[in-house]
């Protein structure tokens, strides 16, 4: 991790994120509330929680396209106000424009991005970027034309070719067949390598956030919801979509991530629901390195432990 | 399949047509010989009563004609469309000119009122709310209604004309413009905010197009009532133009003329009414 590495010694998060809560309508309880977490830089977070317990409206709060009702958003030492272009986001629905070609799509995105660019250059790092995610056959189409995994694909496209800061997925994977969505998981993987990207990223697919994640944050229910837990993904950096159930880590972090859906989502909200209004300090949880014992949140910073296989 | 269908369809429509004309000939044929009387005998004494003779002259054509004398006066004065022998006989390409004129020079000055303004109005809820009431009241105005006003105020009936048409054709492009700009679907205008994209390009590259069908649909209904209300200032106004052409064949007496200026009118109005159809296609996008 950068932070590791970085001789000036403190270095802020990317992103450090304060009490957050949302209250959509006055009167009606938080969906969520007192909800911190920092990010590092090239790091990848994967959220999982029940639906409807806010993890969507964290994301749009990232992105800028929301207000939190309570706290605030800290990126790259700024207190963020609003939507911006070192934040590109995946949307859910994928959210490409129809009228335009997929190359048109992402050339639209480049030239926000770099407005003093030429066509040429425009056109070639689009290019690129369409050939990234494998769709240069595919690249004079309109969206309609498209099936759901290749719009999908594009729309990854546009948010890798700005080149952000850090990058919003919204269940971007969704509504792919197993298939597809792997293949670009390990595109995604290798993106991310290659560019040290900072993700953060909404899943159901638990199996998918353990490939993908350093850290993987689980949500209790909502009303009231919290970040209940900070898994820290204890398998090594390098693993691969084919190989990593051979890890015994592998299936301690399932069965603690599964188990928690399963029953500790709701014994939590319980617990939390008469507990409102107290500060809340989520519990971080290494499964397979000890054993599953809570240890309180340190100030800042988390960072993962490598562990050679 | 399709391919059937249409073929079946256009057999079907070709056959009412042979109907319809067989009909007119049936309703309209002289029962006497051609050649030898003229058509009705009310239409004969009316003649007489004008000092005419019953005419071989076609010019002549009184009464209902016959597809055959339609036909007749239609070649006539499409042979001819550019004739101008003074301020009440000029041939049907310059009236039409006159009035294809007025309706664009109100249409586009409506265009350039309705557009930007249904802009604001579908991006602005405050700017919605104040001015829905006069949108509701002003619209199921006839536009003919305005014309004394027009003539009053402007004193010039060519002017008052283009006016009446101006405010005819701004409602609907005004609404739908307003209701597909509202409509703009979330998801493009928050890649539009997540990309920092400036107000103007976003307008145009996000939101026009997205609202472009909408758009092109209120352009092409406000077209086809201009196109219908030309006709009545025309006919109200006089001078020039198609509309004023048929009532000066009415005065004429000349069914025939009258006839060939209602076709003329429907076919203009249908050939306006496909371009904008075919503008429509080409901004149609599919999801
Ligand atoms: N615009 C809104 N107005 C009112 N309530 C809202 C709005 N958007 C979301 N909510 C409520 O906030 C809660 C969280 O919504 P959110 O979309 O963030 O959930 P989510 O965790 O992303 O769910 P899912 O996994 O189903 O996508 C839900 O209970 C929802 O009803
Ligand atoms: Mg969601």
């Amino acid at each position: 991790m950068p932070n590791d590495t970085n001789p000036a010694g403190i270095v802020r998060p990317l992103v450090e994120v304060d009490r957050l809560a949302k209250v959509y309508k006055p009167g009606t309880p938080p969906v969520f509330e007192d909800v911190s977490f920092t990010i590092d830089r090239g790091e990848f977070i994967c959220i999982i929680g029940h639906s409807g317990c806010g993890k969507s409206t964290i994301l749009n709060v990232l992105a800028g396209l929301e207000k939190a009702s309570k706290g605030n958003v800290i990126m790259d030492n700024l207190e963020m106000t609003g939507p911006g272009l070192d934040r590109g986001v995946v949307f859910q629905s994928h959210a490409l424009m129809p009228w335009m070609t997929v190359e048109q799509n992402i050339a639209f995105a480049i030239r926000s991005r770099h407005p003093e660019w030429s066509r040429r250059r425009i056109a070639d790092h689009g290019a690129r970027f369409i050939d990234l995610v494998g769709l240069t056959a595919a690249a004079k189409k309109k969206p309609s034309e498209l099936s759901g995994g290749m719009k999908q694909r594009v729309g990854i496209a546009r948010a890798f070719a700005i080149e952000p800061k850090m990058l919003l997925l919204d269940e971007p994977f969704g509504a792919l067949d197993a298939l597809t969505r792997g293949n670009i998981q390990d595109e995604l993987l290798k993106i991310c390598a290659e560019t040290e990207q900072t993700v953060f990223m909404i899943t159901h697919d638990v199996d998918e956030a353990i490939l993908l994640a350093d850290r993987i944050f689980l949500m209790s229910n909502g009303p009231h919801a919290r970040i209940a837990e900070m898994v820290v993904n204890t398998m090594p950096k390098d693993r691969k979509r084919e190989t990593m159930h051979h890890d015994p880590r592998f299936y301690a972090i399932r069965n603690h991530l599964v188990d928690f859906l399963v029953h500790r989502s709701k014994t939590f909200q319980a617990m939390t629901a008469t507990a409102s209004g107290q500060p809340h300090v989520p519990v971080i949880v290494r499964p397979g390195l000890e054993e599953e014992e809570s240890a309180p949140a340190p100030e800042r910073g988390h960072p993962p432990l490598h562990i050679v296989a | 399949m399709s391919d059937k269908l249409a073929l079946k369809g256009a057999a079907l429509s070709f056959a009412f047509l042979v109907l319809i004309l067989l009909a007119w000939y049936g309703a309209t044929a002289p029962s006497t010989p051609p050649g030898t009387a003229a058509a009705s005998s009310a239409s004969a004494e009316y003649d007489a009563l004008m000092g005419k003779g019953a005419a071989a002259d076609p010019d002549a054509i009184k009464g209902f004609p016959t597809p055959m004398q339609f036909a007749e006066v239609a070649a006539r004065n499409l042979a001819a469309p550019f004739y101008d022998n003074g301020p009440n006989d000029k041939g049907i390409g310059i009236q039409l000119a006159y009035s294809l004129g007025r309706v664009g020079l109100g249409y586009l000055l409506a265009m350039m009122v309705a557009i930007p303004l249904g802009f604001a109005i579908g991006m602005s809820p405050l700017l919605y709310r104040a001015l829905d009431p006069f949108i509701q009241l002003l619209r199921p105005i006839s536009p003919l209604a305005w014309m004394p006003i027009a003539l009053y105020t402007i004193k010039d009936s060519t002017v008052s004309s283009i006016f009446v048409i101006f405010i005819c054709s701004v409602w609907p492009m005004l609404v739908n413009t307003a209701f597909g700009v509202a409509g703009v679907r979330k998801d493009w205008l928050n890649v539009a905010l997540t990309l920092e994209v400036s107000p103007l390009r976003k307008a145009f590259l996000v939101i026009l197009p997205a609202a472009a069908p909408a758009i092109i649909t209120g352009m092409r209904i406000s077209m086809g009532i201009a196109w219908l209300v030309i006709i009545a200032a025309e006919m109200l106004i006089g001078g020039t133009g198609i509309g004023y052409f048929l009532w000066n064949e009415w005065n004429n007496l000349s069914i025939a003329n009258v006839l060939f200026a209602v076709a003329t009118i429907g076919v203009v109005g249908m050939i306006l009414d496909r371009a904008f159809g075919l503008i429509l296609k080409k901004v149609t996008y599919a999801e």
